[in-house]
């Protein structure tokens, strides 16, 4: 049925027909929305399922892992330091290949404070071991996290579906609800592969020493390995049984015949194929590559999708989180990607773009006249998007003064606010 | 009805006078088909009180439940040495996740059995000091406010043993761990520090929190019975000596333990919806000496000299469990002795 209607609540009625049977709340912003529009529907009797106000995310996550591990399909949902407190249990929760279920309205990480969107905090666990999808849209959230449970349960292994905080949580457009019955057709109820069972007791969690932990380990990779095929699967049989393309591995934009393809995650590429539109009115072959799943990371689909002859193709990899010592997170696995494996173009340049941290907007304005310099090869190897370089000058003066300069954040809001 | 009430001293005994008693009224572990639950085999060292004190606990709840029950099983010790796998030691269905959630990862067990309509089942968390009174702190205190259907079972032994007896919330003043070191003018643990776990279970005011400690096991089967009695949140403390970190002869876990409580060191007691309804009373109370030079975590207590500063300070918090707690049977001629009336009203196989 087709809606006008929040992000969060699109997600909220679409986890509640994925019939979840215990899901764990603890409130941070822009996560919120979610649990409590899920939390009334319990209350009111329309969805039969325990809902736990715990006391933090890592008990969240632990209760998710306890329900999990006893048979019954768990779901929470988090965000930026609520991601980052229960990371113990997000590991734990892989290692002990337990299906949950979590979106994660994603939000930049402190310090400094900051409740707006960018990627850092599920980029800090793209080693947990969990399948990570990133949405495009509200529509696509909704259906990744009907997929995200089927995907979880065929394989034992749990999936984060990342929406961009804000950008989508609190964003109203139409969504397309599907109706319980298309739901339960594509979802089969939970049958567990290991179960707490007082009539087949076994035990969970034991410790593994060297003799063995490689092999555990290595089954873990396996698994992400299966997982692609099984993404793929989803996304095709949603396609078939939903009627519209949402999920899958990666997403292509006019890259076709295009020399400069923008890589991205998430919301941001709606923006993105605006510019690319815009560019290509001006005569640049541009074209866009979105990444839907990023753990596990598809290579493969990755080099097909650039294409693999010798062609020169400039590549622009838009990160919405910082690897501070290192570049872009993405770029790192873009690169690993072309650098193995069969096919892939042969000649790529590739350019790193952090843009969109901590809620700054990623225009079109910004990223036509980036993507512009990109396209004459003017773009340096690494840049920030619109960055405010005399803001960061007036720091970096300070801080070459006086050995006690202060503190870095409150010197730039200062000197912000004396602009005006 | 007048009766005469049978007690269990256990001095010195492994019988505990069950031949004497009907067979509904023997202890759990006397039946030959108790449930094992923790079996032989595993890894803890000798004298281990965690083995003993988890094993007592868990077939006495195994009995209460008929067998239907799931354990999560916090981060330690009792993890480490039971699951070295392929060995596992555990006869029940066993879940370990991590140090410090085992409260809340035993609520999304218990979660998950009422969402699939398996009420039947219940569920126990357990850990030892380190998991409970430090780094599990917020899970079980969320768990209490919950009241979430768990009973959570802490094993003291009063600091982290299992990476090398280092200091915990319940470590006890004056005693030596390897990060409170038997050196300068103040050896060992500072006074006026850790908590009290079972104080601040109470002040949850969940349904049931008792202490118990493996000198008295009639006593610690019948409270693990007696918490199986009630729903909703539940907390079991069982004082449980550790030879390798008290430095105590393992043949003399449960002396110490007992010497424990005859010192009124540890106060056992149980506790319904905040309030203390039973103690168990202190028979003659030794001197806390008795207890401390058993341990070689006091011995800076002993020698070169004898510190009666120290020992007066740690006499005078047993004393205070004395007054607290009204541990010394005259003053409370009418306070009941749970073990018996327990045994009584718990379910015979």
């Amino acid at each position: 049925m087709l809606k006008q209607i929040e992000g969060s609540r699109a997600v909220a009625e679409t986890v509640a027909m994925c019939r979840p049977q215990v899901i764990c709340a603890y409130p941070i912003t822009p996560q919120t929305h979610i649990v409590e529009a899920l939390g009334a529907m319990v209350k009111r009797g329309e969805l039969n399922a325990e809902f736990l106000n715990v006391e933090s995310e890592f008990a969240a996550m632990s209760v998710a892992i306890g329900a999990s591990a006893a048979g019954a399909r768990a779901y929470t949902a988090t965000a930026s330091q609520g991601l980052l407190y229960m990371s113990e249990a997000v590991y734990n929760a892989a290692g002990l290949g337990l299906p949950v279920v979590m979106t994660v309205a994603n939000r930049a990480i402190g310090a400094p404070i900051n409740i707006w969107n960018d990627h850092s905090d599920a980029m800090s666990q793209r080693d947990a071991g969990w399948i990570q999808l990133y949405a495009e849209t509200n529509q696509e959230a909704a259906d990744l996290h009907i997929q995200a449970v089927r995907i979880a349960e065929e394989l034992s292994n749990p999936v984060m579906v990342c929406m961009d905080g804000f950008l989508l949580t609190h964003a109203s457009e139409r969504v397309d609800i599907p109706a319980q019955a298309q739901v339960d057709a594509f979802l089969p109820p939970y049958e567990p592969r290991q179960v707490l069972d007082p009539d087949d007791p076994v035990s969970i969690g034991a410790m593994v020493g060297p003799e063995a932990f490689t092999e555990v380990r290595y089954l873990a990779f396996e698994r992400m390995r299966r997982a692609l095929d099984v993404i793929s699967g989803a996304e095709a049989d949603f396609g078939a049984q939903f009627g519209r393309g949402s999920g899958g591995l990666v997403k292509l934009y006019r890259t076709d015949d295009a020399d400069l393809i923008v890589v991205a995650l998430g919301s941001v590429l709606g923006t993105v194929k605006d510019a690319i539109d815009e560019l290509r009115d001006d005569g640049v072959r541009a074209g866009a590559l979105g990444i839907t799943t990023f753990r596990p990371f598809p290579a493969q689909a990755v080099r097909d999708a650039l294409g693999d002859d010798d062609r020169l193709r400039r590549l622009v990899v838009l990160e919405r989180s910082l690897a501070p010592g290192a570049g872009g997170v993405v770029t790192a696995d873009l690169r690993t990607a072309l650098a193995t494996g069969d096919g892939g173009p042969r000649g790529a340049i590739i350019a790193t773009v952090i843009a969109g941290l901590g809620g700054r907007p990623v225009t079109r304005p910004s990223l036509t006249r980036m993507l512009t310099r990109a396209a004459r090869g003017e773009l340096p190897e690494f840049s920030f998007l619109d960055l405010d370089t005399h803001l960061v000058e007036g720091e970096l003066t300070r801080i070459r003064a006086a050995r006690r300069s202060g503190p870095t954040a409150e010197n730039i809001l200062r000197d912000l606010a004396g602009r005006s | 009805m007048p009766y005469q009430r049978i007690k269990f001293y256990q001095t010195g005994s492994f019988a505990a006078g069950n031949r004497l008693l009907p067979a509904d009224l023997r202890s759990v572990q006397s039946s030959a088909t108790r449930a094992n639950t923790l079996t032989c085999g595993h890894r803890a060292c000798q004298g281990c009180g965690e083995a003993l004190g988890a094993r007592y606990a868990l077939d006495a709840v195994m009995r209460a439940t008929k067998g239907k029950l799931i354990a999560v099983n916090a981060t330690g010790c009792l993890e480490v040495f039971s699951t070295p796998f392929p060995e596992t030691s555990w006869q029940i269905a066993w879940l370990h996740s991590l140090f410090g959630n085992a409260p809340a990862v035993a609520t999304g067990v218990a979660a998950a059995l009422k969402a699939m309509g398996r009420g039947d089942i219940r569920v126990v968390g357990q850990g030892g000091d380190g998991g409970t009174v430090d780094i599990g702190m917020a899970c079980l205190s969320g768990m209490f406010e919950r009241n979430d259907d768990v009973l959570y079972i802490c094993y003291d032994n009063q600091a982290y043993m299992n990476t090398g007896v280092q200091r915990s919330g319940a470590t006890p003043p004056a005693a030596r761990t390897a990060t409170t070191p038997a050196i300068g003018p103040e050896p060992g643990n500072a006074f006026g520090q850790g908590k009290n776990v079972p104080l601040i279970a109470m002040a949850h005011e969940i349904p049931y929190v008792a202490t118990a400690t493996v000198a008295d096991l009639r006593d610690l089967e019948y409270k693990a019975t007696r918490a199986m009695d009630f729903h909703g949140a539940r907390y079991l403390h069982v004082l449980v000596p550790c030879p390798l970190g008290w430095g105590s002869s393992p043949a003399d876990t449960i002396k110490v333990a007992r010497l424990a409580v005859e010192s009124a060191l540890f106060p056992v007691f149980e506790a319904e919806a905040g309030e203390v309804v039973s103690a168990t009373p202190v028979r003659r109370q030794v001197p806390v000496t008795d207890y401390l030079r058993l341990q070689a975590r006091y011995a800076h207590l002993f020698r070169p000299e004898e510190r009666t500063d120290v020992i007066a300070r740690i006499q005078a918090s047993a004393d205070r469990n004395v007054s607290r707690f009204g541990l010394l049977q005259d003053h409370h001629p009418e306070r009941k002795q749970p073990a018996l009336d327990g045994h009584l009203s718990a379910e015979g196989r």
